[in-house]
């Protein structure tokens, strides 16, 4: 017992914890209890539908009782609840296996950023469109020629006193064929080094001047896109954060696109097998062992490496609450991307030639998604900042090693 | 479950660092290797942590105990940890201890706790009989003879083995050679007739001992818990010291990789500081990554000790198996790291490097924890 919290407020949280999990028997429809495939799932936004009716009875209660974002204000849409009853909300809501009624990076990043960085109009305007799902955002920070090294971004906003002219493209645009808004890191100060003149831009995606077109990549799926931007105008309000300032707002979204990352794995849409009951299904057993030695090896090391990172998200939640600083947050994309990567080889592995199949007749769908998800998974260690640019955080930000001269 | 200290064990490792850094630094076990001291360890230093109760410390107050639990203990095995202490704290006050704590009789607490508490009685399991941990293949027999047992056998690798005062044996009473029942422990003193004990000096200068048992007679009060129902106490006991001999480990890497990455911002190569170079920036952030799984994995084996017993078997080959990789790869890093220096004697790294080599021996390597969890996740 070290957790520093006051007993009464333990109690409360009982207490509070036996209401959600009545409130959510009553109001969770059955069908909605159970995993969802990509065709069930509901991003919001104006093309946007619901996959049942089920589906939009359980939003609509949701969204009424504020739990579409539990822990946002009150006065956006939000739940207002502390970080403790967000975390009992979510344990309630997996206990039962509950869909999550909404899904997208409206919730997930701008609107965390907003509420940090947002003036009031920015917030009124777009916090409760979000959870209303009335708008889906998609994020526009990477360029063809700004990858990793992403400061070095070419995109340009430039002022022409009454609003923006913004001219360039974005790459990596996840479903910008699908959304209605686009949140934006653009140049406007050319002259200024790197980070130093970039600002944060939400653009309507109806504005003239937009296109988009998706990219196949080696999974076979389009889910990202290229978006591009030819003398878009853009109103001077839609500018979140001061005028050249922001990275730091960047900086704020891509910890949440991490730690968003790095949980990915415990939650995904499919019905992916782990590979403890992959091994069921396509080893042999002798003794009540696997017989292969070396899989059998494989499966308890990536069963043991996924339990130490369960339990350090678990006490990176502890030490939130607690205020104790750690450098494990940083640490959490990193290590939960490779893990995702080693567990969808490890799948072919145990799999064997029927991991391997691609489309049609002779395979299961389930064999025909470890194959898919085998392939991206790559893009997981690429995406939201590479393994390789989140050692370097770690070695500047945590260890305080010493810069190479350049950077 | 709690994954964060509370102020009170906070305190707890603050005094104890500062209390080993002064009277226990790496300095004294190299002091001790280097006049071949018979004992292994300095009393007066043992005396000073029995003052601090941590012969006690997760003794039950009824027997004059601090009663910290594991989480406590954590605290301070990973700060002696930091600077190899030697000690009778890990053979004597957790796994001694512990073993009276889960099977001794009311007597056997009474008379022996407080003495462990006092600082006044150490004690060392006699388990190992080959060369890797099989603690269920038990080949050294106790017979019944008159109104006691006959000890007869040979056991290796025994922690404290040639210093401590009394021996916790394990050994047969019935069934084959791998069978979990008939497994018994008994508790005798050391220099009782017909034990030979041969010192063994091992790579980390620390104490371990062979011992033989030839037609040793206890009384049938030596018996430790249940006769043939060893296994119970044998399994948590044995689950309790591989979580502290972790939190233990979890020491020696934190400390290694603290001057390694000191290291790394003093030395200068091709006229910068070799911590500038990606190559070590990299191997670094990864071993930080893999420093926090592992004190994630730690707080929460220390915990089950306490809390959750149904998940301590999980949990503390979880616990072996993690920190066994974790002090291999910060120690070979920080070897490698420091170059030339970090192949000398002079350097302490090399004792780090040495007790990690003993400490992954210790109550079952990686290969047999890997195994042991696959088999508890039914696989």
């Amino acid at each position: 017992m070290t957790a520093p919290v006051r007993s009464d407020i333990l109690e409360d949280l009982d207490q509070f914890r036996s209401d959600v999990r009545s409130w959510l028997e009553q109001n969770c429809p059955e069908s909605q209890r159970q995993p969802m495939t990509p065709d069930q799932q509901y991003w919001g936004g104006r093309r946007g539908s619901f996959p049942s009716d089920d589906a939009r009875l359980w939003f609509e209660r949701m969204r009424d009782r504020g739990w579409i974002a539990p822990e946002w204000p009150e006065a956006y849409g939000g739940g207002g609840l502390s970080p403790q009853q967000a975390k009992i909300v979510a344990e309630e809501m997996k206990g039962i296996n509950a869909r999550k009624p909404l899904l997208g990076l409206g919730l997930w990043m701008l609107g965390p950023a907003l509420l940090e960085y947002g003036n009031e109009e920015q917030k009124q305007q777009h916090l409760r469109a979000i959870v209303n799902g009335e708008l889906r955002w998609c994020q526009g920070y990477s360029e063809p020629g700004s990858g990793s090294d992403l400061a070095s971004l070419q995109c340009k906003a430039e002022d022409m006193g009454d609003h923006f002219l913004v001219n360039g493209s974005k790459i990596w645009t996840t479903k910008a064929d699908e959304c209605d808004w686009i949140f934006c890191l653009v140049r406007t100060d050319p002259d200024a080094k790197k980070q130093k003149g970039i600002s944060f831009l939400l653009i309507d995606m109806d504005d003239p001047g937009i296109s988009t077109s998706p990219i196949e990549l080696i999974s076979g799926e389009s889910e990202f896109c290229q978006t591009f931007f030819d003398n878009v105008k853009v109103p001077k309000e839609n500018l979140v954060g001061e005028l050249n300032k922001g990275w730091s707002v960047a900086k704020a979204l891509l910890v949440h696109e991490r730690k968003l990352m790095s949980e990915i794995g415990s939650d995904s849409p499919r019905q992916i097998l782990t590979p403890n009951e992959a091994a069921r299904q396509y080893l042999e057993f002798k003794d009540g062992k696997i017989a292969d030695a070396e899989l059998r090896g494989r499966i308890t090391d990536y069963d043991m490496r996924m339990q130490a990172v369960a339990l350090t998200h678990f006490r990176t939640f502890e030490e939130k609450i607690n205020k104790v600083r750690s450098p494990a947050p940083l640490i959490m994309k990193y290590v939960g991307t490779e893990a995702e990567k080693t567990k969808s080889e490890l799948l072919l592995a145990i799999l064997g030639s029927r991991g391997v199949g691609w489309e049609g007749e002779g395979f299961t769908e389930a064999e025909l998604d470890t194959t898919r998800l085998w392939a991206m998974s790559y893009a997981m260690t690429i995406a939201g900042g590479t393994s390789e640019v989140q050692l370097n955080v770690v070695a500047k930000n945590v260890l305080e090693l010493p810069q190479h001269k350049e950077s | 479950m709690s994954l964060v200290l509370n102020e009170e064990q906070r305190l707890l490792r603050d005094s104890a660092n500062s209390f080993l850094h002064d009277s226990a630094p790496v300095a004294a076990l190299r002091k001790l290797r280097d006049e071949a001291d018979p004992l292994g360890y300095t009393p007066e230093l043992w005396r000073q942590m029995a003052e601090m109760g941590w012969a006690s410390i997760i003794l039950p107050e009824a027997y004059g105990g601090m009663d910290f639990g594991f989480i406590g203990l954590g605290v301070v095995l990973e700060e002696s940890g930091r600077t190899l202490s030697a000690s009778p704290l890990f053979a004597t006050a957790v796994i001694g201890a512990s073993a009276l704590v889960l099977a001794g009789s009311e007597q056997q607490k009474e008379t022996i706790l407080p003495a462990i508490g006092a600082g006044e009685l150490t004690l060392a399991l006699a388990l190992e009989e080959t060369h890797h941990h099989r603690p269920n293949q038990i080949s050294t027999t106790a017979t019944p003879q008159d109104d006691g047992y006959l000890i007869n056998g040979s056991k290796c690798f025994v922690l404290d083995g040639h210093s401590a005062d009394k021996l916790i044996v394990v050994a047969r009473t019935s069934g084959e050679h791998d069978d979990t029942h008939g497994i018994s422990l008994f508790i005798l003193d050391r220099d009782a007739a017909g034990i030979q004990v041969q010192r063994t000096i091992m790579a980390d200068s620390r104490n371990a001992a062979n011992i033989t048992f030839d037609n040793v007679k206890v009384d049938a009060d030596a018996l430790l818990g249940a006769c043939d129902e060893g296994w119970a106490t044998l399994e948590p006991l044995l689950d309790r010291g591989r979580v502290a001999i972790a939190a233990e480990m979890m020491g020696y890497a934190l400390e290694c990789f603290e001057r390694t990455s000191d290291y790394l911002k003093e030395r200068e190569q091709f006229g910068a500081l070799i911590g500038s170079f990606q190559a070590l920036q990299h191997r670094a952030a990864h071993m930080q990554a893999e420093l926090e799984l592992s004190r994630s994995v730690i707080m929460e084996a220390l915990t089950a000790v306490d809390e959750s017993p149904e998940q301590l078997p999980q949990m503390a080959s979880l616990a072996k198996a993690n920190l066994n990789e974790l002090v291999k790869l910060v120690t070979n890093e920080a070897v490698q790291m420091h170059g030339g220096i970090g192949v000398t004697d002079e350097l302490e790294i090399g004792f780090f490097l040495k007790r990690a080599r003993v400490a992954m021996q210790i109550f079952g390597d990686t290969g047999f924890h890997k195994d042991r969890y696959a088999t508890l996740n039914g696989y």
